[in-house]
């Protein structure tokens, strides 16, 4: 290990850790409606949107309301992008006169950056207009993660006993409070670090080879500042941040991984706020921190071992640098791939494509269990999931009706629990087994043997997971993928969600039961154990099979010395 | 219970079996199937491998396809068989409680007197019967006229009889000894508590609990997600080719998979906690009741008769000056020679310990009985001394120039909790006995225990605050409340439950009946009033108030093995994917390093699968005796009781499969199956 990497290591590890407690009480104050510093700039501003919209700080929704705002708000959001991608060809901000974007592509885009996924059917730079980058894209990549992140404080609040609020008043303090501040904060350090942001055309240079070389460039510090807050994780450009005008430096490469975990590590935080149960939230970080360690050394010491095949040719020492980006190294490119496939931001600094299988596994690890901290609030509520069926399983053999929170875990919590649970291998295996079964679907494979299937998988897995990366090698612009993987992200995003909202409210509408000594303890070493053991079996019984067919055997063949022509 | 009365009846015993068989193969049934979910997908698997079997185009694939479904259909039987057999403990409990009812024929009366025979069946609420001595009580009621002696043991077990007057309730089933009663019937046939009891540990009237209902839903959603699973697996692996994978295998890893062994046992728990709670005499209204006892946060329980022994014993005897021990042991012993209550007997007992003397000549005299006037009894003798023992204010009252000491040793005992007998020969004062309130051995460990399960016990008592905490200290109690009257209790319990407590409490007479029906598990004494039977959810037959520590442990006990059966069926899986996944694609070439997987050393990919179902299979009767006697209970805190569960249902869960799919892939081996 070299110090670049555990310098940067240890900048993204240790600089999420000294945030969280702060972001998290900050996050807290704000959405209970005490004081904080922004107070005065923007208090006079949001209770003008709240004027027109006609809502105040307390008229509380119920979880239905709630859901259906949501889901309401994301559709009128979708098909505004639909809209406005149709036509951009006769919208302003277009030097490089893009034409109008296709009837498939707009609905795969929209679908994908209203569902926070980000997946991109097409290269930025050769697509879309800056108008439709900035107006359109960058729009839903500020309005998207806060709805999510609105949703997620809705469920925090119902478990932990509070009503669950109003999603505009949510929404608007989670932009005006949260992201629009931090973007402004990233977006001027990216600049500062080289990442251009301009409406000027792209640069038309002559190489030294006397060729000409056009360079894309564009609005793009602000973008890949609220890529990165928002778990967005679409590339202005198609290279995403192993384009070093997107991710020029070691600084940017640190600083785009602590913004992809900033908010969504400081939502754990403030569920122990919310919840009055720090120690469980300590509980929870330390759980989705053990995987994340986990994914780290997953990735990093294989690719850092080099491919085994070039080793037995003597060519060894230097790594599986195949698809990285070589100025971030090893280190950069492991702690960046870890914090998008964790934080399910989906940008990437290397191409998943070219892992060796093991790293591979660790970033389909990441998209199957989703919670490894997670979207902001996206991924609480499912690492509250996990918490629930485990303690329901598990909570049975202390002799009780299990409790979570003080509130008994019934037939109605449990059911609607394990329903969110089931839906997310439900769209990964029906859609890769559906596409594996039609020409259509099989036409997008270019690779062959278990690379090949592990492409379909990743495919659908990173739709379901609203990731949004992507393993190349997959013709995701086929018709069949544009709306397969289009239709996967939108349930993968709602329902699991709804759901969720749902078993937050009938927790809510349940009577306190006090703890005694007789009631499990959710805040120990032992429940760190339970919970990160019962969540690794759940999902390696959900997808060891189809894990076995792909990177899995792919692994054997490499151990093997098996080559594809 | 149901052990003896399989003994007492060996004849019955080969219908029994064949009982039990027959129930076996009717629950297969797919209709009664459907309600259980797990089970019922592994009967479809069965009915898919069967057609297989038989339109199998080889020699050998007919051969794997016949033996895959041999497995489905033992793992079907052992399933149906384990409720059956659980069912079939139950009967046998509920024959012999029938048998004490057999042929029970009423006197029934009629307007003006008079009384007709009828069957025990024809019998209805508000009738009014009449038993003679020797008659069996026909149903549940209530003693309107006479007293008797009843001989209760076919219902508690309890041989010594017990008297009978009116507005005592009667059970059916019991036997009038003496004398004759009146009796008015409350209960219609079929709703008497012995019908109910028989109900409840037969099965018949079987509901799911809340918990039961919700474990069931999971599993039938983890059943979804195994189904999902392996439904898409076929088409997934079709990108390695046409025929990677055999249909039959496919059904074997879904049977593996899904939750089979908790899904086969779940009833059983059930109907076996049930029948546990049955034999200790405990009738429970419904299965909800029990499961409710797990959750039970405060037990209120009564001072007298529960914490203590019913009656206060004599421990001391505390002369005044001039006085030897030994003269107030003898005189109190004398005035106690007719005084047959347990209090008197305690007197002589300890007189006879202080004396070192086992009998005494018995004295001539005229017995003075207790009366509430005068609050003292005693002897007048012979010789002319009147011997008295009584409260001491009466006595002092009695007595010229009471020595200080007197008082003072009477303050002394009434400080401790203790409760203070003057005694006096004519004039003169003796001294003081020392009556106290005995708590019944064990119970303070108990409390300890239940303390740290986090169950709070309260003691409620009408006794003065004194006495009360002088007892609850000793009993080792969370919290007393004295001077209660039933409204109190009631008070206490509402302040409960708004904290969202679960409540517990035991109670007999007819001023227990709102805080019994408040009470979240209220189990009513059946030597109690019918109004407070009727109030509770529980009835102990046996009348023994400690006996809710007992239906709480089953409470949890219930929990916890349905709990540990989930954990170990769903921590099996692990292994059966090592068995399975690499063995299903052995026959793919470009697969083939999966056989890495195949860590327990399989010899054979048919071998393998019919091994992990073999195991699949067999673990279902071996766990049947955890299921029906319920995982072993140590009342403990939560979190020690999660580690050990954890450890030898989740830990050990993971590990034995290992180690027995590999020893059965070896005896395969034997037969050239593997």
């Amino acid at each position: 290990m070299t110090v670049s990497t555990i310098v940067s290591w240890a900048v993204v590890i240790g600089g999420l850790l000294l945030l969280l407690k702060p972001m998290g009480t900050y996050m807290y104050k704000v959405f209970t409606f005490q004081p904080t510093l922004l107070d005065r700039p923007l208090k006079p501003l949001e209770n003008l949107i709240f004027r027109i919209i006609h809502v105040t700080r307390d008229s509380d929704m119920t979880a239905w309301e709630y859901g259906v705002s949501f889901v309401l708000t994301n559709m009128v959001w979708a098909l505004m992008a639909y809209t406005l991608l149709r036509v951009q060809g006769a919208l302003p901000f277009n030097p490089e006169h893009f034409s109008n974007v296709n009837a498939g592509l707009a609905f795969n885009t929209s679908a994908s950056f209203t569902t926070n996924t980000n997946w991109q059917a097409y290269s930025g730079e050769n697509t879309m207009s800056y108008f439709s980058q900035f107006a359109v894209l960058e729009f839903l990549q500020f309005v998207t993660p806060a709805s999510g992140g609105a949703v997620g404080l809705a469920f925090i609040r119902g478990v932990s006993g509070r009503k669950l609020g109003n999603f505009f008043v949510d929404l608007t303090l989670l932009l005006t409070r949260v992201l629009l501040p931090l973007a402004l904060i990233f977006g001027v350090a990216f600049v500062a670090a080289g990442v251009p942001d301009t409406l000027a055309p792209y640069l038309h240079l002559h190489t030294l080879a006397g060729q000409t070389q056009i360079v894309p460039r564009g609005p793009i510090a602000g973008w890949e500042a609220i890529e990165h807050l928002g778990q967005n994780g679409g590339g202005f450009t198609n290279a995403n941040s192993a384009n070093p005008l997107e991710n020029p430096s070691a600084m940017t490469n640190v600083l785009q991984s602590i913004a992809m975990g900033l908010v969504p590590v400081a939502f754990f935080y403030m569920f122990g706020l919310f919840s009055g149960k720090k120690r469980l939230a300590w509980t929870l970080i330390a759980v989705a921190g053990t995987l994340f360690l986990a994914m780290l050394a997953m990735i990093y010491f294989p690719e850092a071992a080099g491919n085994p095949i070039i080793n037995a040719l003597g060519l060894h020492g230097h790594g599986n640098y195949v698809g990285t980006e070589l100025q971030q190294g090893m280190g950069g490119t492991s702690i960046f791939e870890t914090s998008t496939m964790s934080f399910t931001t989906g940008s990437v600094a290397s191409a998943h494509d070219s892992f060796l299988p093991i790293p591979g596994l660790a970033v389909f690890l990441g998209m199957f269990l989703n919670m490894v901290f997670g979207g902001k609030g996206v991924g609480l509520m499912n690492m509250l999931m996990f918490v629930i069926l485990t303690i329901f399983l598990m909570g049975l053999m202390v002799g009780r009706t299990p409790e979570f929170l003080g509130k008994k875990i019934e037939a109605k919590e449990v059911s609607l629990t394990a329903i969110a649970f089931l839906l997310h291998p439900l769209l990964i295996l029906a859609g890769s087994a559906l596409a594996v079964s039609t020409s259509a679907g099989m036409a997008g494979v270019f690779n062959a043997g278990p690379q090949g299937l592990s492409e379909i998988l990743y495919g659908f897995t990173s739709g379901a997971a609203n990731n949004g990366s992507a393993f190349g090698g997959l013709g995701a612009s086929l018709p069949f993928y544009e709306v397969a993987i289009g239709i996967t992200m939108i349930i993968g995003r709602y329902a699991s969600v709804v759901v969720m909202l749902l078993v937050g409210e009938s927790l809510l509408q349940k009577k306190a039961v006090p703890e005694t000594s007789g009631t499990m303890r959710t805040d120990t070493p032992l429940f760190w154990g339970i919970l990160l053991g019962s969540v690794v079996v759940l999902n390696a019984l959900t997808f060891f099979p189809i894990m076995a067919l792909g990177p899995l055997a792919e692994h054997y063949l490499l151990v093997a010395h098996h080559l594809f022509s | 219970m149901a052990t003896s009365a399989v003994e007492h009846q060996p004849a019955k015993r080969p219908s029994r079996m064949g009982e039990m068989a027959r129930d076996t193969i009717l629950k297969l049934n797919p209709r009664i199937m459907v309600h259980n979910p797990v089970m019922f997908v592994v009967e479809v698997g069965t009915v898919i491998t069967l057609w297989l079997t038989a339109t199998a185009n080889t020699g050998p694939s007919r051969e794997y396809d016949g033996l895959v479904t041999i497995i489905l259909i033992l793992t079907l039987l052992f399933a149906t068989f384990a409720e059956a057999y659980a069912e079939s403990r139950g009967r046998a409990q509920a024959d012999s409680l029938r048998q004490s009812r057999a042929g029970a024929r009423a006197r029934a009366l009629k307007d003006g007197g008079a009384w007709e025979w009828v069957e025990g069946a024809a019998l209805r609420r508000g009738m009014r019967v009449q038993i003679e001595a020797g008659d069996t009580v026909p149903g549940d009621g209530v003693v309107a006229e006479g007293v008797g002696a009843m001989d209760e043991s076919a219902i508690t077990g309890e041989s010594a009889s017990v008297i009978k007057s009116p507005g005592d309730s009667v059970t059916g089933g019991t036997v009038l000894l003496s004398d004759h009663l009146v009796v008015e019937i409350t209960a219609d046939p079929g709703q008497t508590f012995l019908d109910r009891m028989i109900a409840l540990v037969e099965g018949a009237e079987r509901q799911k609990t809340p918990n039961e209902i919700a474990l069931s839903a999971l599993l039938g959603v983890l059943t979804l997600i195994f189904v999902m699973v392996v439904v898409t697996l076929g088409p997934i692996a079709h990108y390695y080719g046409p025929h990677v994978v055999n249909t039959t295998t496919l059904v074997a890893l879904l049977v593996c998979l899904i939750p089979t062994t908790i899904g086969a046992l779940l009833s059983a728990i059930g109907i076996a906690g049930m029948n546990r709670v049955a034999k200790i005499n405990v009738v429970a209204k419904s299965g909800r009741a029990v499961e409710v006892c797990g959750d039970i946060d405060t037990l209120i329980l009564d001072k007298t008769g529960t914490i203590t022994i019913g009656n206060r014993m004599a421990t001391e005897f505390l002369p005044v000056p001039g006085v030897s021990p030994e003269e107030l042991a003898e005189v109190s012993w004398i005035a106690s020679t007719a005084d047959t209550t347990p209090e008197g007997r305690s007197v002589v007992e300890l007189a006879q310990r202080i004396l070192h003397r086992a009998e005494m000549a018995a004295p001539s005299g005229e017995p003075v009985p207790f009366s509430a006037n005068t609050r003292m009894s005693g002897i007048d003798l012979a010789d002319g001394r009147r011997l008295r023992k009584g409260a001491v204010d009466a006595i002092i009252s009695m007595v010229n120039s009471p020595p200080a000491e007197l008082r003072n040793n009477a303050e002394r005992v009434a400080r401790d909790g203790g409760t203070p007998l003057a005694v006096a020969v004519d004039g003169r004062a003796l001294g003081i006995i020392r009556l106290k309130d005995i708590v019944k051995t064990g119970l303070k460990e108990r409390f300890a225990e239940f303390r740290a399960m986090g169950i709070r016990t309260v003691m409620a008592t009408g006794d003065n605050r004194i006495t009360a905490e002088v007892i609850a200290a000793e009993a080792g109690v969370d919290d007393v409340l004295a001077e209660v009257n039933p409204e109190g209790k009631l008070a206490l319990i509402q302040k409960e439950q708004a904290e969202g407590k679960l409540v517990a409490m035991t109670g007999d007479g007819t001023n227990d009946a709102p805080a019994l029906a408040q009470a979240d598990v209220g189990l009513a004494m059946g030597v109690g009033t019918m109004a407070a039977k009727e109030a509770g959810n529980m009835v102990d037959l046996d009348s023994n108030p400690t006996k809710l520590l007992d239906v709480v442990e089953v409470g949890k006990q219930l929990l916890i093995t349905r709990g540990a059966l989930t954990t170990f069926s769903i921590s099996n899986d692990i292994a059966k994917y090592f068995a399975i996944v690499p063995a299903m694609f052995a026959a793919v070439p470009i697969l083939h390093g999966l056989s890495a997987l195949n860590i327990m050393g399989l010899k054979t990919p048919q071998g393998a699968i019919l091994s992990a179902l073999i195991f699949n299979a067999l673990i279902i009767p071996a766990l049947i005796p955890f299921a029906v006697r319920g995982v072993k209970y140590r009342p403990q805190s939560a979190d020690r009781l999660l580690l050990r569960n954890i450890f030898n249902w989740g830990v050990l869960g993971v590990i034995i499969p290992f180690v027995g799919i590999w020893g059965i892939d070896h005896v395969l081996g034997l037969f050239g199956l593997a």
